[in-house]
């Protein structure tokens, strides 16, 4: 979820923007390795999938149940029944295809925007003292006022129409990749960069055979969290104006008082948020064909 | 045993992510820190003095651009008439109200997590899919639950700083060495006394980096929730009254503080946080 944002420089963006694919694994197999060797609960995957599945399963018995003997009003939660139904009216007249495909489409080219700019910035702010000592901590000072609050006035100069959403989304998808590329590239082992010196290596092959391989999985992280920023600030700027997409979808749900329409929203956001991690993440295995041996990792 | 004993010993600092910490902690000191430093500073200097030439030399409008020193100005008289005061402690109110509920339920499910490895197992998926969620998709759903005034946004800002502490506390509990909880067993520390003196303590920073999150997070919210519902008094408003009247000076001035205050919070937390580790690697 890591929202947003901000340039939060290293120390303390770190926190916010922890993605779980990183912490969950860890987090995970240490469990496992602790319930085994205790042998209190040693079950398979399978059985950790199915327990998993069987908390939201009991949550929607519940919500189920609420509805069924009008435990919970339909203004505060509709049934999932009425949930089921307007999700399959709003597929078959096409509107969520609709608001989907406008958000991924603004999700996309802001991204790729930001991550292009990200990546060129970061790379020179890595491999480069002087760019990463005068031009760094101005962009780190802008960045570090949430995209959210440079909004209003970026309303201003451009209007709320879509350039307006492509720069608040490639701005917020930039910030981690600079921030990764930068220290990726950064943190290239000196025993490689030393070897590149002693062949002789010129900027170019320095760059492509020692900084990048060197930063790819640095650099892949700024891109998740980038996207995972690009996502976040894609509803933030639907909601704040907007008038087609899953951001407006949820606006006007709350505007008719339909809550289906809200939840459904939110459902689906959800699932494309994953959905591109899930991409992306396969991209990165892609781009370092090396850890494959050593999945436990990812 | 042993092997695995050991292996796992030092494990939080093999988890990726806690081996990042350091680096980019390293990185930090190298790019903050570390400087006396002029060349930043040339650079905000020069930043500053291309503001004053855009302004005054006339490249941009003076309607899209204010003087610095306008933005200084408006600041004075906000002070004077209280206003900006009022907004910044109704703000506040919010942002720490949310804050506290936020992250008092994400150190209770938190620890649970990570007490129980069935809850863990049971709940922990699920806890971390709604991370998937975008934050601000919870705006509209709230808002209609518990309204677009105070309550609607003092549940929103709790929404945001529940899910780093969460996860900060999962995670610290769950991960304690091996070789503590081995020696808790053979010491037949009772649950609670394993959990007041072993899992705690080890568990401290991380629980700490979660709140650190939330503290950004909440900040964030505050903002937000200010911007997306009901226009009340408060830092937001007084944004979005800049925005809405071009009040530009306004405007400059609630994004300034908007940035400083979050700065602020930031180096509280990373003071805290410093002063945590020193006296956590004693």
């Amino acid at each position: 979820m890591s929202l947003t944002q901000t340039f939060n420089e290293p120390a303390l963006r770190e926190p916010a923007f922890q993605e779980p694919a990183f912490q969950e694994p860890a987090a995970a197999a240490s469990a496992r390795r602790a319930t085994a060797r205790r042998g209190a609960l040693a079950l398979g995957p399978l059985a950790s999938v199915l327990l998993g599945l069987s908390f939201p399963l009991a949550l929607l018995l519940a919500w189920w149940g609420a509805a069924r003997f009008g435990l919970v009003p339909e203004q505060i939660l509709p049934a999932p029944g009425t949930i089921y139904d307007t999700t399959l009216g709003l597929i078959a007249d096409g509107t969520l295809a609709t608001h989907l495909e406008v958000s991924a489409r603004r999700v996309l080219i802001g991204f790729g925007l930001g991550a292009v700019f990200g990546l060129a910035f970061g790379a020179a702010a890595g491999l480069s003292p002087a760019v990463r000592a005068f031009l760094y901590p101005p962009v780190q000072a802008v960045a570090r006022v949430n995209v959210l609050a440079w909004m209003p006035l970026l309303t201003l100069f451009m209007g709320i129409d879509e350039p307006l959403k492509y720069v608040v989304i490639g701005w917020s998808a930039a910030i981690p990749v600079i921030l990764g590329t930068a220290r990726g590239i950064e943190n290239v082992s000196p025993a490689f960069r030393e070897l590149g010196q002693v062949l002789h290596f010129d900027t170019r092959d320095t760059l492509r055979l020692v900084a990048v391989p060197g930063a790819v999985p640095s650099i892949f992280a700024g891109l998740r969290e980038g996207l995972a920023n690009a996502w976040q600030t894609l509803v933030l700027a639907e909601l704040f104006a907007s008038f087609e997409g899953l951001g407006y979808l949820m606006t006007w749900g709350r505007q008719l008082f339909q809550l289906d329409l809200v939840i459904i929203a939110m459902i689906v956001v959800a699932l494309a948020g994953l959905a591109m991690d899930l991409l992306l993440r396969l991209a990165e295995r892609r781009a370092q064909p090396w850890t494959r041996g050593t999945a436990d990792v990812h | 045993m042993s092997i695995d004993a050991t292996a796992r010993s030092d494990s939080p600092a093999d988890s990726p992510a806690a081996s990042l910490a350091p680096s980019r902690r390293a990185t930090a000191r190298r790019y903050g820190a570390l400087r006396p430093d002029w060349r930043p500073l040339a650079s905000f200097g020069a930043l500053l003095a291309l503001w004053f030439a855009a302004h005054h030399l006339g490249w941009i409008a003076a309607k899209y651009l204010p003087s610095p020193l306008a933005v200084v100005e408006r600041l004075m008289s906000e002070i004077r008439t209280g206003t900006i005061l009022d907004d910044l402690q109704e703000t506040l109110r919010r942002n720490l109200s949310g804050l506290a509920i936020g992250a008092a339920a994400g150190l209770a499910l938190g620890a649970l997590l990570g007490i129980s490895t069935l809850v863990g197992r049971i709940v922990g998926p699920t806890v971390l899919a709604q991370r998937q969620t975008a934050l601000f998709a919870w705006v509209p759903l709230l808002a209609m639950w518990f309204g677009g005034g105070d309550t609607g946004k003092i549940a929103f800002i709790a929404v945001a700083a529940f899910q780093p502490v969460v996860i900060g506390t999962w995670r610290g509990i769950s991960l304690v060495p091996a070789t503590y909880r081995e020696l808790s067993d053979v010491l037949l520390l009772s649950r609670w006394n394993y959990i007041r003196l072993v899992a705690v303590p080890s568990a401290l920073p991380m629980i700490f980096t979660g709140l650190h999150g939330a503290l950004i997070y909440a900040w964030l919210a505050t903002v937000g929730s200010e911007l997306f519902l009901n226009i009340s008094p408060g830092l937001g408003g007084r944004l979005n009254q800049g925005s809405q009247l071009f009040e530009i000076d306004l405007l400059f001035l609630a994004i300034l503080l908007f940035g400083l205050i979050g700065l602020g919070y930031n180096t509280l937390a990373e003071r805290a946080e410093a002063l945590l580790v020193r006296w956590n690697s004693r």
